[in-house]
């Protein structure tokens, strides 16, 4: 019962982490391998409104969120939009984006080591015992785990009960088309990669109330991200959700029942099993 | 006619001082190299041992005039600093564009194990003494063999572990803590290592291990290996672990209320953002290294730190750096000038004053350091050592 519970706060927060990329990924067909940085930034504002303020950190969600969002506007609407205008084909804009976004972490890196030094920061907020049927556990990951289920179900009913979230489905089923029925791809794909960027600074922000963090930490939420997204299928919220969920029951079971040091060989062998079987991901539509 | 080879005069005088300016201003100077990481996994380590310890070192030196040489002048200091992204081939190229292209005078040893390694060769190479600090490996006979330019000065892995058994059987002998030890390892070099050589003491000793895990590195979530060590009840918790997952554990055993007598965590235990972040519930936790508290001289030297880089040291690797740094100094104004081979010869020889005591180095190695530390009242004290004077008393830990 314990590993259960564990295992969907451990979910839960996966699936925050691979949101904002689902989104970037599944609409604006953009492999941002740099949302692991924004993550941190929010991480790293959620810091400083708690150590120097001295104010809960979600307050920092204030100014975070559309900062985020406003930065990732920008970065899709000059650095990004060029690529998808030039790609000949889906293959080719994957590559591009990859790359480009791989040099734009380096940067991110840089900028957060000139900003906030390269030390690692933490903090201890809520970081009191919450007992869940007899078993403590800590709030801050309590919290954290309702936020991120908060925040995906409100952006899953959002997905699929408002136009523009009907529009945003519609591209990632198939830009073209999309098109054709007088959807402004280019605005929807700006505003769905903002908007995950915006989610990744949240999550951010949540992670830090109960992770050590500093300026080189990005790459290792990129990759957990990377897998999540892949695993549960391009594009769809509801895949990224349900993969977070078991990977992070797999891990958590294994950490559990069987040795700690399996969690990332058996995380890394789901995936493998997945792509076998169903490469287009759990919940991935065939590709377009 | 007359006006161009005015003109052409004028220019030959003022390129032929700005040159010899040039040449006068670096013999005037002592370049030395740093490079370690900014970027990368180590690069938090470093930010707090390693480049503050450089930051104060230099401009304490250039605040007094620079080194001083054998004819009475004295040379100022100029560091040449290289991020190697905590990739040991980036230190290498490094360490040789040092050499080769910037050509400097002494170079800074590297941050990590592995780096240092990887780097030993090209220091070896190229003449240049390589104080290493944060190294700690079984293999130092070996490379000091190898390499007659390497020196160690925190220990090797074996008496490490070695040293918290001997604290934890101390406890068990004063009839404070049981026999069972639970003990956990990131799947790293060094917590892998460490591991390996404390099973093997706790067996020698007599302790029983209830509980032995070791986890990834990049792990998020521990509460799965501090729930199963709390259900193996254990008198004693040891966890080789890196600054995330000490902060991680000590988090989760605070909220699972894990009451041991005997808590150990490996690196991030001796920072000061550890008491910062857990405040007096991690009084008698204990970790690597310490310091003897009531030396003045570490005092000022913590005093000075905060004040020149406004960043706190802390109270295993910082002051053994800074005493590295020291050693180099000493050396150089002993020799009294950028001789590295006499350098390098006067650091086997000779014995320096530095923060950390007296130190001699006996076949390339600093025999007596600090091992284990405990949170004592607020302040990170030694308690166990190699041979050094002022180890205080190790307290049992009662509740959080």
């Amino acid at each position: 019962m314990e590993i259960l519970i564990v295992g969907i706060l451990l979910g839960a927060n996966y699936s925050l982490i691979a949101m904002g990329l689902t989104l970037q990924y599944g609409v604006a067909r953009i492999m941002n391998l740099a949302s692991g940085e924004i993550l941190v930034a929010g991480g790293f504002g959620a810091f400083w409104v708690f150590t120097a303020l001295k104010l809960s950190p979600f307050v920092s969600l204030v100014f975070v969120v559309p900062a985020a969002f406003l930065l990732n506007w920008l970065i899709y609407r000059h650095l990004l939009a060029p690529l998808v205008r030039r790609a000949k084909s889906r293959g080719h804009l994957e590559v591009d984006s990859i790359l480009a976004t791989f040099g734009m972490s380096f940067a991110f890196v840089g900028i957060m080591l000139l900003t906030f030094g390269g030390d690692f920061f933490s903090y201890s907020y809520l970081a009191t015992a919450f007992d869940i049927f007899g078993s403590p556990f800590g709030l801050n990951r309590v919290v954290a785990c309702l936020v991120s289920l908060a925040v995906c179900g409100s952006l899953y009913f959002w997905l699929n009960n408002t136009r523009t979230g009907m529009a945003l489905r519609a591209v990632s089923v198939d830009p073209v088309a999309a098109g054709l029925v007088a959807i402004d791809v280019p605005k929807l794909s700006a505003l769905s990669f903002a908007l995950g960027g915006a989610v990744t600074a949240a999550g951010g922000m949540l992670l830090s109330t109960f992770l050590t963090l500093d300026a080189s930490s990005g790459v290792v939420f990129t990759m957990k991200a990377l897998v999540i997204v892949i695993m549960g299928g391009v594009g769809d919220i509801r895949g990224a959700i349900v993969a977070a969920m078991i990977l992070g029951l797999a891990e958590t079971v294994v950490a559990s029942l069987a040795d700690p040091g399996l969690t990332l060989a058996a995380a890394y062998l789901l995936f493998v099993l997945v792509l076998l079987f169903r490469p287009q991901g759990l919940f991935g539509g065939s590709q377009s | 006619m007359k006006r161009r080879s005015d003109l052409s005069l004028a220019v030959a005088l003022a390129v032929g001082c700005l040159l010899s300016n040039g040449a006068l201003h670096a013999q005037d100077v002592i370049k030395i190299g740093a490079v370690a990481p900014k970027t990368g996994p180590l690069a938090a380590a470093a930010a707090t041992t390693q480049w503050p310890n450089i930051q104060l070192w230099a401009t304490q030196v250039n605040e007094r005039g620079g080194l001083k040489m054998k004819d009475g002048s004295r040379r100022k200091i100029v560091i040449i600093e290289y991020d190697d992204r905590t990739n040991p081939q980036e230190t290498i190229k490094a360490v040789q564009r040092l050499a080769t292209q910037d050509k400097v005078d002494f170079i800074i040893s590297p941050l990590g194990t592995g780096l240092n390694l990887a780097a030993a060769p090209v220091f070896a190479q190229y003449g240049y003494p390589q104080i290493a600090v944060s190294s700690i490996t079984d293999k130092i006979d070996e490379l000091t063999q190898r390499y007659p330019t390497i020196f160690f000065t925190l220990g090797s892995t074996s008496a490490f572990a070695r040293s918290v058994v001997e604290v934890l059987s101390k406890m068990r002998g004063e009839g404070k803590i049981g026999n069972k030890v639970a003990m956990v390892n990131v799947a790293d070099a060094f917590g892998i290592e460490l591991a390996e050589a404390a099973r093997g003491a706790l067996k020698k000793a007599g302790f029983e291990i209830v509980y032995d895990k070791s986890y990834p590195p990049t792990t998020i979530d521990l509460s799965p290996i501090v729930k199963g060590a709390k259900a193996a009840n254990p008198d004693a918790f040891v966890a080789w672990s890196y600054p995330p997952d000490t902060f991680a554990i000590t988090e989760q055993a605070r909220i699972e209320k894990f009451s041991v007598k005997a808590y150990y965590t490996g690196v991030g235990t001796q920072f000061p953002a550890y008491v910062s972040k857990f405040g007096p519930s991690i009084e008698g936790n204990l970790g690597p290294g310490g310091i003897d508290s009531s030396s003045a001289e570490l005092q000022a030297y913590y005093a000075a730190h905060m004040k020149v880089t406004g960043k706190p040291a802390d109270f295993w690797g910082s002051p053994v750096t800074y005493a590295a740094l020291q050693v180099l100094e000493q050396a150089i104004e002993g020799v009294g000038s950028t001789d590295r081979k006499a350098v390098t010869e006067y650091i086997k020889n000779n014995t320096f004053k530095t923060v950390m005591g007296a130190w001699k180095f006996k076949d390339q190695q600093i025999v007596h350091y600090w091992t284990v530390g405990q949170w004592q009242n607020g302040r990170y004290v030694g308690v166990a050592s190699t041979g050094l004077p002022g180890a205080k008393p190790v307290i049992p830990k009662t509740g959080w």
